[in-house]
C-alpha cells in the first residue's frame, strides 16, 4: 500500500477540473473530502451505487445520476436511454427490482424541440424495456451558452428482495469475479461518435438495463456477494473500490477479459486501456467459488450475458490492490483511473 | 488483434527470457537503458521485469518528450493560452504537466481556451474554423512528431493561414544520450534504442554510441516481444564482445530513416544553439526552432513571451530518474508528495514517464511488488 493512499483523503485542488468528474481518483477524493465531510451520515458513508433504506418492513434502494454526454445521440443509444438505464442499473446492482423513476431536464435556450422529443421518446422506450415508468419530473431552461443542449438527471427507487445481502464486507478470498460481457464499448463508441478522432470503425454503446442479469444472480442467494456496473472509470476503478472496501486483493487474468476486437483496436491506436473505459450495460459480480459455474450459466442464459466470463478471483494478499496477470506472463498493478484525457462520456 | 497479439505471446516471451538467461555470462550483472518512454510503458504495463533473469537490470532513459520540457516553457505555454483571443491547441499529455504556475488544465479551468488535439493538422483546422481567433499549437516531441508539425507549417504557408502559429519545443534524441553517457558514474552496458523516432532519423545517429562510447544499441519496437528480443540481442552482443547498432524493429525502421520527413523538418526548422532540458540542464544543439522564413507562423516571433527560467522544485529528482541514476521509487517524493493526481515532476505526468509507469503499474519498491499467487 502506498503511503499516499493510506492518508485520510484531502482535497488539494483550489478549483474543480474535469478530472473531478471523470469517475476516478479525483472524483473519489472530491466526494470523500468535500461532500461526505459536509453531508456526513451513515447511509451516504457506505458510498454505494444506491442507498438502501428501511421503510415499514421493506427495503428500498434509492439513487440518482446526472447525464451530460456529448454528443447527445450516438450509435447504440442517446442521453435519454443512457439516463434511464444508468439509474435502473444503480438500483439493479444494489439487488433491487426497479420501481419507478423521476427525471429532471436542464435545457439550453435554442435547443430543438424535435431533439427534446427524441430524447423523451427514447427514455420511454428504455423505461418500457426496464419495466419502469417515469412518474415525476422537472424542467428548467437556461440561457443560450449556459448549457450543452440538454442535461438529464434521473432518480430511481427500487425494492430490494428479501434475503439479498450484498456488499464488500461479504467478499472473501477464493471468491470468483465474473463479468457479464465485453468492456469498453460505451466509452469508445461515444469517443468515436464525437468525430474528432477520424477513426473509421463502427462501435456501438452497450447501454442496457441490467436488472434481469442482477435478479438472475440474486437467485444464487448468499453465494452472490457483490455487484457493480463499471461505468465511468471502467472496470479498473470499480474493482479498486472493491479491493479497498473489502480489504482484499482482486486478481485479474488479462487473457480472460472480453474485449471486442474493434474496441481493442481503437484503444490500442489511442493509447487507452480498455480497463478504464466506461461501460453502460455491463455488470461485474463476485460470487462464492462453488457458485461460479451456476452464476456463469445464469448470465449466459440471458441475451445481455451471452459473453459473460470468469475474469479473476479474490485473494487475501496483496490487500486493497488489483493485480493483473498479463497476457505475456508478467504481473502488474491496476490502479484507479487518474485524471481524464477523455471526453465526457456519460 | 492482428499485428499486436502475435507480439504478446506468452510462450515466445518465455523462450526469449530463457535465451537471455542462457547468453548472460554467469555472475554478470548487465544494465540496459531503454531510451524511450514508450518502452518504459511497455515494460511496466506487461510486467516484463518478472520475465527477465535477475542479472538484467533495466534503467529508464530520457525519451519521454513530455518529461524533458522545462517548467519555464510550460509557463510560457500557459501565458500564451491566457492571451486574449488565443485558442491554444495541445496534445493531451501536456495538459497536466506542472509549470511554475500550475498546468494548462488549470488554466483551462480558469477560463483559458485550451483544446486537446491528436494532430497539429487538427490545430490548423481549428484556425480555419475560427478566423477571428489566434490558434497556437504547442509543438512538443522528438523527431518523431516534428515532421507532423513541419508538414502542418508547410500547409499553413501554402494556404496562407494568418491566424495560426506553432510554439516550437521539438527536441532531438541524440544530444541527451550523449549527455547521459558523459555524466559521471554512468553505468550502462547497452541501450535499447527508441523505435518510432528511428523511423524518421534511421540508425546512423546512434553510431557514436557504439563507436565513441563502446556501448551496443538495439533499436526496438514497442510490443513485449520486441523489447525482450532487443534485450536478447544486446546480451548476445555483450557475450560475443561485439558493439554495434542493430535494428530489431525491422518491420518499421529503415536504416536510412524517412528522408521526406527529415526534409520537411529541415525546410521549416533549425537547431537552437542551446535548449534547457528538464533534469539535464542546457544541452547545445539539442532542440529545434522555426526558421526565419516561417516567422509568420512562429509563436515565439509573434508574441513577446515572458521566457522566464523556472528552477525545478527542490524536492524533485526527475533529473536523476531521467538519466537512470535512480529508480523512480528511490525519489524522495515518489508516491507521497508526487503522484499522478498531483505531479511535482514531469516524469509523473505522462503515461510514458518512468515515474507514472512505475506508480500506475505497481513498481513501488525494489523487486516485483505484487506477484499473482499461483492458482
Amino acid at each position: 500500500m502506498s503511503r499516499a493512499a493510506q492518508r485520510k483523503p484531502r482535497l488539494r485542488d483550489e478549483i474543480i477540473t474535469l478530472a473531478h468528474g471523470a469517475g476516478g481518483k479525483a472524483t473519489r477524493t472530491l466526494i470523500e473530502a468535500l461532500f461526505f465531510e459536509e453531508l456526513a451520515n451513515p447511509l451516504l458513508g457506505e458510498l454505494g451505487d444506491a442507498a438502501v433504506l428501511d421503510a415499514a418492513g421493506s427495503r428500498l434502494a434509492f439513487t440518482t445520476d446526472s447525464f451530460v454526454v456529448r454528443p447527445l445521440f450516438f450509435p447504440g443509444g442517446d442521453i435519454g436511454s443512457l439516463a434511464v438505464n444508468g439509474t435502473v442499473n444503480d438500483l439493479a446492482v444494489s439487488g433491487a427490482r426497479p420501481l419507478c423513476l423521476a427525471a429532471g431536464f436542464i435545457v439550453e435556450e435554442g435547443f430543438p424541440t424535435d431533439d427534446l422529443r427524441r430524447v423523451a421518446a427514447s427514455m420511454a422506450a428504455a423505461a418500457r424495456r426496464a419495466g419502469v415508468e417515469v412518474v415525476t419530473g422537472d424542467t428548467k431552461v437556461v440561457e443560450r451558452g449556459k448549457g450543452d443542449g440538454v442535461y438529464v438527471t434521473t432518480t430511481g427507487i427500487g425494492l430490494v428482495g428479501p434475503g439479498v445481502d450484498l456488499g464488500p464486507a461479504r467478499v472473501e478470498p477464493g471468491d470468483r469475479v465474473l463479468l457479464s460481457g465485453t468492456i469498453g464499448d460505451h466509452g469508445m463508441a461515444v469517443m468515436v461518435a464525437r468525430g474528432e478522432l477520424q477513426l473509421e470503425v463502427e462501435l456501438a454503446s452497450d447501454t442496457a438495463p441490467l436488472h434481469e442479469l442482477a435478479l438472475a444472480l440474486a437467485e444464487l442467494g448468499p453465494a452472490l456477494r457483490w455487484l457493480r456496473d463499471p461505468t465511468r472509470g471502467g472496470l479498473a476503478t470499480a474493482l479498486n473500490e472493491l479491493a479497498e472496501a473489502a480489504g482484499a486483493a482482486v486478481l485479474l487474468a488479462e487473457r480472460a477479459l472480453p474485449v471486442r476486437a474493434e474496441v481493442a483496436a481503437a484503444c490500442e491506436i489511442l493509447g487507452i486501456d480498455p480497463l478504464y473505459v466506461a461501460n453502460e450495460g455491463k455488470l461485474v459480480a463476485v460470487v462464492a467459488p462453488e457458485a461460479a459455474d451456476a452464476a456463469l450459466a445464469a448470465l449466459r442464459a440471458l441475451p445481455l450475458g451471452r459473453e459473460a466470463a470468469v475474469v479473476g478471483e479474490i485473494a487475501a494478499e496483496p490487500e486493497r490492490l488489483v493485480v493483473l496477470e498479463t497476457e505475456v506472463g508478467g504481473s502488474r498493478l491496476v490502479d484507479m483511473l487518474v485524471g481524464d484525457p477523455l471526453p465526457r462520456i456519460c | 488483434m492482428r499485428f499486436v497479439d502475435e507480439f504478446r505471446d506468452g510462450t515466445l516471451a518465455r523462450a526469449l527470457a530463457r535465451e537471455i538467461a542462457g547468453a548472460l555470462p554467469p555472475g554478470r550483472h548487465v544494465v540496459l537503458m531503454e531510451v524511450c518512454g514508450g518502452h518504459t510503458h511497455t515494460i511496466a504495463k506487461h510486467g516484463l521485469e518478472d520475465l527477465l533473469p535477475p542479472g538484467i537490470e533495466l534503467v529508464h532513459g530520457p525519451g519521454c518528450p513530455v518529461c524533458v520540457i522545462p517548467m519555464g516553457r510550460v509557463d510560457d505555454a500557459i501565458w500564451l493560452a491566457e492571451q486574449p483571443g488565443v485558442l491554444f491547441a495541445t496534445f493531451g499529455d501536456m495538459l497536466r504537466v506542472p509549470g511554475g504556475r500550475g498546468s494548462l488544465l488549470e488554466a483551462k479551468a480558469r477560463g483559458a481556451d485550451v483544446r486537446m488535439v491528436y494532430s497539429p493538422l487538427d490545430a490548423l483546422a481549428l484556425a480555419r474554423r475560427n478566423p477571428d481567433r489566434e490558434v497556437v499549437f504547442f509543438g512538443v516531441g522528438f523527431e518523431t512528431t516534428a515532421p507532423a508539425t513541419a508538414l502542418t507549417l508547410l500547409r499553413a504557408r501554402a494556404e496562407g493561414t494568418p491566424n495560426f502559429s506553432v510554439f516550437c519545443n521539438h527536441v532531438a534524441i541524440a544530444p541527451p544520450l550523449r549527455a547521459i553517457l558523459d555524466s559521471p558514474g554512468v553505468r550502462l552496458d547497452g541501450l535499447i534504442g527508441p523505435g518510432h523516432v528511428s523511423t524518421v532519423i534511421g540508425l546512423e545517429p546512434y553510431r557514436f554510441i557504439a563507436e565513441e562510447y563502446g556501448r551496443p544499441v538495439v533499436v526496438a519496437g514497442f510490443e513485449p516481444l520486441d523489447v525482450l528480443q532487443a534485450a536478447a540481442m544486446l546480451v548476445r552482443q555483450l557475450a560475443d564482445g561485439r558493439c554495434q547498432v542493430e535494428n530489431q524493429y525491422l518491420r518499421v525502421v529503415r536504416p536510412e530513416g524517412n528522408r521526406r520527413a527529415l526534409a520537411a523538418i529541415d525546410e521549416t526548422m533549425e537547431l537552437r544553439e542551446t535548449f534547457e532540458w528538464r533534469g539535464l540542464g542546457q544541452l547545445p544543439a539539442s532542440a529545434f526552432r522555426l526558421r526565419p522564413a516561417f516567422a509568420a507562423w512562429d509563436a515565439e516571433a509573434r508574441f513577446e513571451l515572458p521566457a522566464d527560467r523556472v528552477e525545478d522544485p527542490r524536492a524533485c529528482q526527475c533529473g536523476e530518474v531521467l538519466t537512470g541514476a535512480i529508480k523512480p521509487f528511490q525519489c524522495r517524493v515518489f508516491g507521497s508528495a508526487c503522484t499522478p493526481e498531483h505531479p511535482i515532476g514531469t516524469c509523473m505526468v505522462s503515461a510514458e514517464g518512468a515515474c507514472a509507469a512505475y506508480y500506475a503499474y505497481g513498481r513501488r519498491a525494489a523487486g516485483p511488488p505484487a506477484k499473482v499467487p499461483a492458482r
